[in-house]
């Protein structure tokens, strides 16, 4: 075991967030997002020093308890990298574009010191969930991530926050609690077998398969679709992103959200095959209803952070659906879904926080001709709009196709279906721009400021990589793509065979 | 105790190894030389004096228990009445220890003159009352008492016969009805705790009695190896073998506190001075548990087919019961109360399980046993503080317990509202604490036992706690500040039980390997 850069990425901004809280005013921001960057910086040294074809990697294996088969167990394959760096990129997009969020808006709101410690220690939490190996670890950080996000939504938000706050609280460990009796089940099963242990190496080994397998599968699957959310567990996911500021929604719906479907590729496929395939018609029915729904509702809304949430679950049903079609296309498509729709919806979130504050209600209507006014602001809007309706060109395009596609080849009914998405997505977009950008100005928007150099500087990386990953996503499906194939192996499923005889891509 | 068996057959001298004894009779002991300091020293000197006799009992008790660990021995001493074995030392360490912290906070002057009344014999609000306030008396026998209580308390999980545990449970039970009185605020209330608690009690020790006649009866002996034996070749109707198990653990659960035995609970919580409390909810469980697993595991382990489908209800009951009722609640005190009565129950279903190496659990996996020792470790410190920091928060002197005197708590003492907060998030079974590791294992305990139904009731009640505790967390951060109550500094040694509460909680909940390792090497119980 070399140098344990794992764990130091996710102690650096824990370490980070204790030097916020003991900081004066203005340099815990600095002092902030300096260690941000720094686990930025380590990332990018994670992914120079990476092999995509080398499997788990930067592994460290301690044991921690071993009476109940605990492991202190990191590692990264493609799948967990492509989280880690995620997260990585959007926590100092969001420390900057929340550079003095917290002290505006409502009375009896927390500082922008506390903010900043707890999206650092939030963001430490994810580097642990996204490279535990060891199940117990991961279901550790797993729950561990609800207290900074709980302080996120309850100390900053909007008027009816702690009501906010608690729901999401509830359904998330309502979640996490149904997710312990399986952590609980896999080491009877464990123990049963001989020494009880915890790593994914380890419970693979077992066989899981049949009724045990089954029940502990429907555990995991329910914290994990609460989590990601699907329909029907979803309905938390408006109401906290509605009531949170827009750097605490950006960081649930990019990262927090993400452990969700995270969980299902590396857990609910990794141990459960057989449990996995037997449950496959009934996740792929809720993911197309989850698609359409949030698609539906996002039309329907009429504050804009609850549409740009509605968007959230449209898109997290078509990530789920890319999954569970079980081809090395869609399942990669997803993987990629995860990383650009992280990008795009932060990017979203950020650029309509910034027209929210200036206008001071979350309200569609309250807004009119704002392209007049503030074009930059209008123009940015447009863009990451375009990004999540998944327009050809920019990243989150690549993502949709392949996950169509490949659900296509094998489910052609429910790919057929799921393209309906990607209409109503176009609806909801252009229709949102149209309401609020468009048509005369209207008074309460007139005085309007384009955006400060701060605001444009915090969104130029999301555009960038956007635009890149839009016409080059190689880079990122080069480390993607074996880690794929890895979990087709473990599942045991082959891509579908075209009636021709040839493979499909 | 058990002489009047020895008379009937042959009278001989009992041979006692008194170092395995030690620790019972030390304690025993500082209580008597207590009661005479009460009567010999002067006023002035009187508190000193009870403390040091109380804190040096404590330390020497403690050094011999771990004297006889390091020993190993695991026997059946006094003549069967005492099995000095792996779970005894195990728990009787917790319960030194958590005395030991309990007292600490029973020194505090500083939050108010004193936790309790200046004279406790006089009418509330009286002229005598008034006069002994005036003076600055305040009772000193709550050192001796305590001890009294903690000598029941060391012998109840370690009695090996049902006459032994019957004379423990008294005598834990009596001091404790005295100290629930004994509150110096809301008199009334502390007085009404106080009888209720004896009433309930004395009546539950009615129907134990009973169930120890009956076992007497089915089996011809009081000793639980007997009894076992009586069991497995039964020459009586298995109706009286029922019959008593369920007296006898009525009477237990009733310590324990588990539905439909946990009416007094709320109220004697509430009543009750508050390191009182703290003193109860966690020495008391302690010892009502570790009775009632030795009983019966030992006793009545080959009839576990019999209890244990009776005792899953009674836990889900418990959990179920405990959690609705702590919703509705708008006191803290209180909602910490039902809170015990669900931890109670979350402690039950380890037992209910009874996975142990004799039936079905496999070497090195979390037996019952191991699983219930570690939970009531570490569930006591936490209590301990919690309890500790409920005496800071007060309004003109009086503990301020309403949920909506604690809102806003963050921005007058971020210190309480955060310690507060983290000891809620390890009753919530939060990771990272201990009562995670602590659900953990019992969770595993009961599943390894083919309970995996309960651990699944025990999950969904679990969400229902996570309302209330979030709720107080909601209130103190988020909430406007309350005008009406303030924070109290307390004095040095309160702060100190707060300080080791909270370390242990957070150590047992990150490495909590150690303490496994003790509670595992505690090992099966001596037959």
């Amino acid at each position: 075991m070399g140098f344990p850069i794992l764990t130091v990425l996710a102690l650096v901004p824990l370490v980070g967030a204790l030097l916020v809280m003991i900081a004066r005013d203005n340099g815990a921001r600095v002092v902030g997002l300096v260690s941000s960057l720094a686990a930025f910086g380590l990332a990018v040294v994670l992914v120079v020093m990476y092999e995509p074809e080398a499997g788990m990697q930067f592994t460290e294996q301690v044991t921690w308890i071993e009476q109940i088969g605990l492991h202190y167990a990191l590692g990264v394959d493609g799948i967990g990298l492509t989280m880690v760096v995620l997260t990585a990129i959007l926590v100092p997009v969001v420390l900057i574009a929340s550079w003095d969020d917290a002290d505006y808006g409502e009375t009896g709101r927390w500082t922008s010191k506390s903010f900043f410690a707890l999206v650092l220690v939030l963001q430490s939490f994810a580097f642990f969930v996204f490279t535990a190996t060891d199940v117990l670890l991961f279901y550790l950080f797993f729950e561990a991530t609800l207290i900074p996000m709980y302080f996120l939504i309850g100390g900053f938000g909007g008027v009816k926050r702690s009501a906010a706050a608690m729901k999401f609280l509830l359904f998330s460990l309502a979640g996490g609690l149904v997710m312990l009796v399986s952590v609980v089940g896999l080491y009877g099963v464990s123990a049963q077998a001989g020494a009880p242990s915890y790593l994914l190496s380890d419970l693979a080994a077992l066989n899981l398969d049949g009724t045990t397998g089954r029940w502990l599968f429907v555990g995991f699957m329910i914290a994990f679709a609460i989590k990601a959310p699907m329909v029907p567990a979803h309905t938390w996911l408006p109401d906290a992103a509605e009531e949170s500021t827009p750097g605490g929604a950006a960081l649930l719906v990019g990262v927090l959200d993400k452990i969700g479907t995270f969980g299902m590729l590396r857990f609910c496929l990794g141990l459960f095959p057989e449990a996995s395939t037997w449950a496959t018609p009934v996740v792929l029915v809720l993911a197309l209803i989850s698609v359409i729904y949030g698609g539906l509702a996002a039309i329907g809304s009429k504050d804009l952070y609850r549409l740009i949430a509605f968007t959230s679950i449209s898109h997290f049903g078509f990530i789920v659906m890319g999954i569970f079609a079980f081809t090395s296309q869609s399942m990669a498509g997803s993987v990629l879904y995860m990383f650009n729709h992280g990008l795009s919806t932060t990017a979203l979130f950020l650029v309509i926080g910034y027209m929210v504050a200036r206008r001071g209600s979350r309200q569609v209507r309250a807004f009119g001709g704002v392209q007049k006014v503030a074009p930059i602001l209008a123009g940015l809007t447009l863009f990451a709009g375009l990004s999540s309706l998944a327009l050809p060109g920019l990243a989150p395009f690549v993502s949709e196709f392949w996950v169509i596609s490949g659900t296509f080849s094998r489910y052609p009914v429910i790919g057929a279906i799921a393209v309906l998405g990607v209409v109503l997505a176009a609806i909801y977009i252009l229709l949102m721009y149209q309401r609020t950008m468009t048509g005369p100005v209207s008074d309460e928007v007139a005085d309007f400021e384009d955006l400060s150099g701060r605001e444009k500087g915090a969104l130029i990386p999301l555009v960038v990589l956007i635009l890149v990953l839009g016409f080059f996503p190689k880079p990122a499906l080069d480390v993607i793509n074996p880690a794929v194939s890895t979990t087709m192996q473990q599942v045991g499923v082959v891509d579908p065979v075209a009636p021709n005889g040839q493979e499909q891509p | 105790m058990t002489q009047e068996i020895a008379v009937l057959m042959e009278i001989s001298a009992p041979t006692l190894d008194y170092r395995l004894l030690a620790p019972v009779l030390i304690v025993f002991g500082a209580a008597v030389v207590g009661v005479v300091v009460e009567a010999l020293v002067p006023r002035a000197a009187r508190r000193l004096t009870q403390v040091v006799v109380a804190f040096a009992a404590l330390v020497a008790a403690m050094v011999m228990v771990g004297v006889n660990a390091s020993a190993g021995t695991r026997i059946v001493e006094a003549v069967g009445s005492i099995a000095v074995d792996g779970p005894t030392l195990f728990l009787w360490g917790a319960l030194i220890l958590l005395t030991g912290l309990s007292l600490l906070v029973f020194l505090d002057r500083d939050v108010d003159d004193s936790p309790f009344t200046p004279s406790a014999a006089s009418v509330p609000g009286g002229v005598t009352e008034q006069e002994a306030q005036e003076a600055g008396h305040a009772h000193t026998e709550v050192f001796p008492l305590t001890l009294f209580a903690l000598s029941g308390m060391l012998v109840f999980p370690a009695a090996n016969d049902l006459l032994t545990l019957f004379v423990a449970l008294e005598v834990l039970s009596l001091p404790l009805y005295v100290l629930s009185g004994l509150a110096r605020r809301r008199r009334l209330l502390s007085q009404e705790s106080s009888l209720k608690y004896f009433l309930l009690g004395a009546m539950s020790s009615g129907f134990f009695l009973y169930g120890i006649t009956l076992l007497y009866g089915y089996s011809g002996t009081f000793d639980y190896a007997g009894i076992a034996e009586a069991v497995l070749n039964p020459t009586q109707p298995a109706g009286l073998l029922i019959a008593g198990l369920g007296l006898l653990g009525m009477g237990l659960l009733f310590k324990v506190g588990a539905v439909p035995f946990h009416s007094w609970t709320p109220d004697v919580y509430v009543g009750a001075p508050t390191p009182v409390t703290g003193f109860m909810a966690a020495c008391t469980k302690i010892a009502a548990v570790g009775a009632l697993l030795r009983v019966l595991y030992v006793a009545l382990g080959a009839a576990r087919w019999d209890w244990q489908p009776a005792l899953a209800v009674v836990a889900v009951l418990t959990m179920v019961v405990g959690a609705i009722m702590a919703v509705t609640q708008t006191d803290v005190k209180r909602i910490l109360a039902y809170s015990s009565i669900v931890h109670a129950g979350f402690i039950l279903t380890a037992i209910v399980g009874a996975h142990q190496l004799g039936s079905g659990a496999q070497a090195g996996a979390v037996t019952s046993i191991e699983a219930v020792l570690f939970y009531l470790a570490v569930y006591g410190a936490s209590t301990i503080a919690a309890f500790a920091l409920l005496t800071m928060v007060r309004d003109r002197g009086v503990e301020a317990n309403n949920v909506s005197d604690w809102a806003g708590l963050a921005k007058k003492s971020p210190r309480v509202a955060a310690a507060f907060a983290f000891l809620l998030l390890s009753f919530a079974g939060i990771p990272l604490t201990s009562g995670f590791i602590g659900k953990w294992v019992v969770f595993a305990a009961a599943w390894g036992g083919g309970y995996a139904w309960l651990v699944i009731v025990a999950v969904l009640v679990s969400v229902v706690t996570a309302v209330f505790y979030f709720g107080i967390i909601v209130s103190m951060f988020f909430g406007e500040p309350a005008e009406t109550s303030e924070v109290v500094e307390p004095s040095i040694p309160t702060l100190l039980a707060v300080a080791i509460g909270i370390a242990v909680t957070f150590v047992a909940g990150v490495v909590p390997g150690p303490l496994l390792e003790l509670a595992a090497k505690a090992g099966e119980f001596v037959r």
